[in-house]
């Protein structure tokens, strides 16, 4: 019954979204205007009604209903409850259904709260909405029903992929894709202001908002994955430059450049087609990575099913959205007339490097994630790994990096190097120190040396911009610029650490026996069986100690899960102020040795830590915007009141 | 540095983001060609052997009884082979689930210079439902060793 009831509901929210497209289209001609009233509520209860799908569907796997073939094929009774519902979104069907749940979803917010627009715009931007989403209904509806019946009703289901049941799967999903297709407000808001050409001021102040939401569940999503990865596949790696996490980084990407460009226009009315382009550009990138994920055109733990309609299904939509908002910029560009001019050397100069830096490493992460799907459109299988992605995107990052230091010191529109000058002479003296020093102790490969160098420098010129202010009255937004760029220094220096100064370890340990891994000493203390719910184990208890210190108990395990029968190895890690520990636990040696993997890697925490601290940083400009929003209208209103008043 | 005429700085901002986009891009294509991990079966391997700091994938079947332990007991050397010819593979590491001989394997690593692979990962067919993209033709090696018999 909830199964029918979720694919009514489904349908339901489909027609709605066809008719929020079509009223709010019509409202834009001057014969239609009375459906403008229309547009709002609608858009409101669609997104609503793709809220309630998905909530029945998360029940339905909570329960356990085998005879939905979904939960059959991806569930099982035995798994623990937060595994069952997590499973909603662990398959090809669920996570479209929670794509197009974040996309009513936000279709709604912006109807309900988005008032700083012409109306027009607004009915544009709710009709581009309603425009995506019916093609996502449609490949829900068509080709991945969530809710097809199995008849006749196996006796239990297939289990969820082992290494998808983990804590860090029930949140980093959904919260990627609040971010992902959070952006597709953005692509809305740049078709609404193409279509009525209200390319300005208003339009990027009243994106910048919804930009730095998606944003921030964003790199949140991303931050989340990348540790997740980390701890659950056991290589000791934090970004492999895996196609499903270049298919996250590109959006992110994009939507950095696009909160910096959209601050461009905001206060000075500038890079306005620019800015437009961006909003098109970074939901279309969302697009483009759905496809690459749930076309089945690669193969990961995150390409659910492999079924060839779909892969078309989805290029088909994308050629519709990307192709058409492309078209409409064509058409329109040229009617969004000339911005605001500036200096070489401005705070807009920088921005502009900024962006177009940003937008070279969108392109080479393309390029690279693309290019085995076009070689072997022309019969050679390669593969592009980190010898690719590292180096070539580093040489855009780097110079990105040193602007990213120079730029916030800046003033709008013209400045001179020689008034910030002696602001930069300390950032630049400890860049100049710490890079000797590192040469000097030699054996660290160029490119995290360069990465050493730079990070403290960065950290030091990104606290710059609070020099000579008043701390308590510094806008929040400035306050979450600082934040974002020193949690990128932060995590810069991280990741050079984890690359310059990790020392690993191999070995195969009788029980009783040690081995050292940096500055730790660790003693196989023993072996022992154990299980849990829906697996059992092989447990090592490992004795370790820091540099003589304290002993810590660390339990690395190797679990055989029994629904799917597959094996995962669980690692156990220590984290301590200055790094982390890092141990697996392989299988049984001749001889009663126990192959034992350690890594003892140096504050590798701060590269999610500063990852932590960008997203902050988006928190703090978002709350300072929204503030400030709320105080001016409540000032107007003030102030319509008092004019109202002696004539009552 | 003076303001420029609003027009001049569209094309100045135009000519240098299209510069970058464009070195970018050569950038890319050339670091492409040197970069990208060629898929090679056991046979193309000993064909043509790829330079022996070239980072490839090898893919095939783990030929019954060629699996080796070594002393230290982190170790393994076996061979890879497609029905046609065997490639001689050292490994490293802990080993992924299910890789025994007669399973399907996929080795990422180089060629060393005495002729045997020499393997950074594994990667082993995990389940019917997450098999790595190579792993068909791995698999279709291993028929083709089998129709052999």
């Amino acid at each position: 019954m909830l199964a029918e009831l979720g694919l009514a509901l489904l349908w339901t929210a489909a027609t709605l979204s066809l008719l929020q497209l079509v009223a709010g289209a019509l409202a834009l001609t001057p014969r239609g205007a009375d459906l403008a009233g229309l547009v709002r509520p609608v858009a409101v209860v669609q997104g609503l009604l793709a809220a309630l799908a998905f909530a029945a569907l998360i029940a339905l796997f909570a329960q356990t209903d085998l005879s939905v073939k979904l939960v059959a094929e991806n569930s099982h009774s035995a798994k623990p409850l937060l595994y069952k519902i997590a499973g909603t979104w662990g398959n090809h069907e669920g996570s479209m259904l929670l794509w197009v749940t974040v996309m009513g979803l936000s279709g709604a917010f912006v109807a309900l709260v988005e008032r700083r627009l012409p109306e027009p715009t607004m009915l544009a931007t709710l009709a581009g909405q309603a425009f995506v989403s019916i093609g996502f209904y449609a490949f829900l509806l068509f080709a991945s029903n969530p809710f097809t019946r199995l008849n006749p009703v196996p006796p239990e289901g297939n289990g969820l992929n082992p290494l998808l049941q983990d804590p860090g799967l029930a949140f980093h999903p959904p919260t990627l894709y609040v971010g992902y297709v959070g952006l597709s407000v953005a692509f809305s808001f740049a078709i609404g202001a193409l279509v009525t050409r209200e390319v300005g001021p208003a339009f990027a102040r009243a994106m910048r908002p919804w930009v730095l939401g998606a944003w921030i569940f964003l790199t949140l999503g991303i931050t989340a994955g990348s540790y997740w990865a980390y701890y659950v596949l056991g290589w000791g790696g934090w970004w492999f430059w895996d196609p499903v996490e270049n298919a996250s980084l590109m959006p992110w990407l994009a939507a950095t450049a696009l909160l910096h460009s959209a601050g461009v226009l905001a206060a000075r009315n500038a890079l306005r087609a620019w800015t437009v382009m961006l909003g098109v550009v970074a939901f279309s990138m969302s697009m483009i990575g759905t496809f690459l994920v749930r076309s089945g055109i690669l193969t990961s733990v995150h390409a659910f099913a492999v079924d060839p309609r779909r892969g078309s299904f989805i290029l088909a939509l994308l050629a519709i959205y990307i192709g058409g908002a492309l078209t409409l910029f064509a058409l329109r560009a040229s009617s969004v007339t000339e911005g605001e001019r500036f200096a070489l050397t401005s705070r807009e100069s920088s921005l502009v490097f900024n962006n177009v830096m940003l937008s070279s490493v969108l392109g080479i992460v393309l390029l690279g994630t693309l290019y085995p799907l076009l070689t072997e459109a022309m019969g050679e299988k390669v593969s592009v790994g980190p010898p690719y992605f590292t180096p070539v995107s580093a040489m855009f990052a780097v110079p990105m990096f040193v602007v990213m230091a120079v730029g916030p010191l800046l003033r709008w529109r013209r400045d001179g190097l020689s008034r910030i000058a002696p602001l930069l002479a300390l950032p630049l003296g400890l860049l100049v120190l710490a890079g000797l020093a590192l040469v000097l102790r030699g054996g660290i490969r160029p490119l995290p040396l360069l990465g050493l160098a730079l990070a403290p420098a960065l950290a030091l010129a990104s606290l710059l911009p609070l020099r000579g202010r008043d701390l308590r009255r510094l806008p929040l937004p400035t306050w979450g610029m600082v934040s974002a760029h020193f949690g990128i220094a932060v995590a810069l220096f991280g990741m050079a650490c984890d690359s310059a100064f990790t020392a690993e370890r191999l070995v195969a340990l009788p029980i009783g026996e040690s081995a050292s891994v940096g500055p730790w000493q660790i003693r196989l203390a023993g072996i022992m069986p154990v299980a849990g719910p829906n697996w059992t184990a092989l447990e090592a208890d490992l004795v370790t100690s820091y540099d003589g210190g304290t002993e810590v108990h660390l339990h690395p395990q190797a679990r055989m899960f029994w629904a799917p029968p597959q094996n995962t190895t669980n690692s156990a890690l220590h984290t301590r102020w200055n790094g982390q520990l890092y141990t697996v636990l392989g299988e049984e040696a001749e001889g009663g040795r126990w192959q034992l993997r350690l890594w003892w890697k140096p504050f590798v925490p701060l590269i999610w830590l500063g990852g932590m601290l960008v997203a902050l940083g988006g928190v703090l400009a978002l709350l300072g915007r929204v503030l400030g929003d709320i105080k001016r209208i409540s000032m107007r209103r003030r102030a319509a009141a008092r004019r109202i008043g002696p004539r009552a | 540095m003076s303001t420029l005429a609003p027009k001049h700085q569209r094309l100045v901002l135009i000519v240098v983001a299209l510069a970058a986009l464009i070195g970018a891009g050569l950038l890319a294509a050339w670091a492409l060609r040197n970069q990208a991990s060629y898929f090679y079966l056991p046979a193309d391997i000993t064909a043509h052997r790829p330079a022996p700091d070239s980072a490839v994938r090898l893919g095939g079947m783990v030929e019954r009884g060629s699996m080796h332990n070594a002393a230290d007991g982190v170790t393994v050397q076996f061979v890879v082979s497609d029905g046609k010819a065997g490639v001689p593979v050292r490994f490293s590491g802990i080993r992924p689930a299910l890789f025994v001989e007669g399973s399907g394997v996929v080795a990422e690593g180089h060629m060393g210079a005495d002729g045997t692979f020499v393997a950074d990962n594994l990667l082993a067919k995990h389940d019917e439902k997450y098999v790595p993209r190579e792993m068909k033709d791995a698999m279709a090696a291993r028929q083709a060793v089998k129709d052999a018999r």
